[in-house]
């Protein structure tokens, strides 16, 4: 680990922690949100620990909390889920060589590390970025969360304190930037319509799912852009404060002048 | 019941971030699929995050949540820093509620 800090360089460290300093909030919120809805306090701890996703997390909770079914809870997860899968094809040389690195590496793979290894101009750095991220996140994830845990619980009612608009708040800010792209846009506009519309008289967990009818738009028009690999599925890059370099990796270029 | 969502969503979780790195090299996602799940993605967090910040049960969920989630969305496309953005949430809404709207 010590070579990983000195590859690195303080600028990348000092965003990886703010990262995870916003990240903190957020799982101290969603186990304080979990356990103050009347949830099982192992409940946010175990998903934490073996899921460690927020969104998925979130969603799923929130599925339960309304009252909603299991299986609506897994689907909401797993669909949000499904784009952790070109992560992994998006940064292959990063996770090592030894199974035992993939099969751990794969665990602390999040829209966060992997943003963070594709800003990285070598394959040292990205490696570096990427477990520094990973791991940092996944300690301060999941002691968050059971500090949320104690805090919901001493708490009580987290409305007083406006806990519940958190979750939305989070949502907003990470789906923001992917909403540049305007067929998206459209597509989430109707689905969140198509939703809304929902949630008024089905199951909670039904109508998020609905939404994804609000794909339409989005197809026809993919197969006219269909041109040169782009990262498109780059959802959620982490919300670093914006600065001269800090795109620069986005296209493969180094960003060795900070 | 919630046992079984936790093994479910861990197992399926693993699984799709396992995926990449074993199957890369030997398999090439076309950009229209991988387009689509991007989307896919913003479609369902937009959704979750309009249902949650507007609805409780079937019905409305009251001014203070909507209008905490509205600042933070403000801040959010002034890019504000993420900390910032999620203690405005909380502390509008809470106010609100302090202030007797609910």
């Amino acid at each position: 680990m010590s070579s990983f800090w000195r590859t690195l360089d303080r600028s990348t460290l000092r965003d990886i922690a703010l990262v995870c300093l916003a990240d903190a909030v957020v799982g101290a919120s969603f186990g304080a949100i979990t356990v103050s809805g009347g949830l099982p306090a192992w409940l946010p701890v175990a998903m934490s620990l073996l899921i460690f996703a927020g969104g998925a997390q979130f969603a799923a909770v929130g599925v339960l909390l309304a009252g909603g079914s299991p299986v609506a809870a897994i689907l909401a997860g797993l669909v949000l889920n499904t784009r952790l899968f070109p992560y992994g094809l998006a940064i292959p040389d990063v996770l090592g060589g030894s199974w035992l690195a993939r099969l751990a590496g794969a665990h602390v793979l999040t829209d966060e590390s992997v943003a963070f290894a594709l800003r990285q101009p070598d394959r040292a750095r990205r490696r570096a970025a990427f477990w520094t991220c990973g791991i940092g996140l996944f300690a301060i994830w999941n002691l968050a969360v059971m500090a949320g845990v104690a805090a919901g619980r001493a708490i009580g009612n987290t409305g007083v304190i406006g806990l519940d608009a958190v979750f939305p708040a989070v949502l907003v800010a990470l789906v923001l930037p992917s909403l540049a792209d305007r067929a998206t846009r459209d597509a989430a506009l109707l689905g969140a319509l198509i939703a809304m519309a929902a949630s008024m008289f089905l199951p909670a967990g039904i109508p998020v799912l609905l939404a994804l009818s609000g794909l339409v738009l989005v197809v026809p028009r993919g197969r006219r852009r269909s041109g040169e690999p782009r990262r498109a599925w780059m959802l959620t890059r982490p919300r670093v404060r914006d600065e001269p370099g800090a795109t620069a990796g986005q296209d493969g270029q180094a960003a060795e002048g900070r | 019941m919630a046992v079984l969502v936790v093994a479910v969503l861990a197992a399926g979780t693993y699984a799709f971030r396992l995926a990449g790195p074993v199957l890369h090299g030997r398999l090439s996602v076309p950009v229209r699929v991988q387009r689509l799940l991007t989307s896919a993605a913003t479609v369902l967090l937009v959704a979750l995050a309009a249902v949650a910040a507007l609805t409780q049960g079937h019905g409305f969920a009251g001014w203070a949540r909507p209008a905490g989630v509205l600042v933070a969305t403000a801040l959010a496309v002034r890019r504000a820093p993420f900390p910032v953005i999620v203690g405005a949430a909380a502390v509008t809404t809470a106010l609100l509620r302090l202030a007797g709207i609910s």
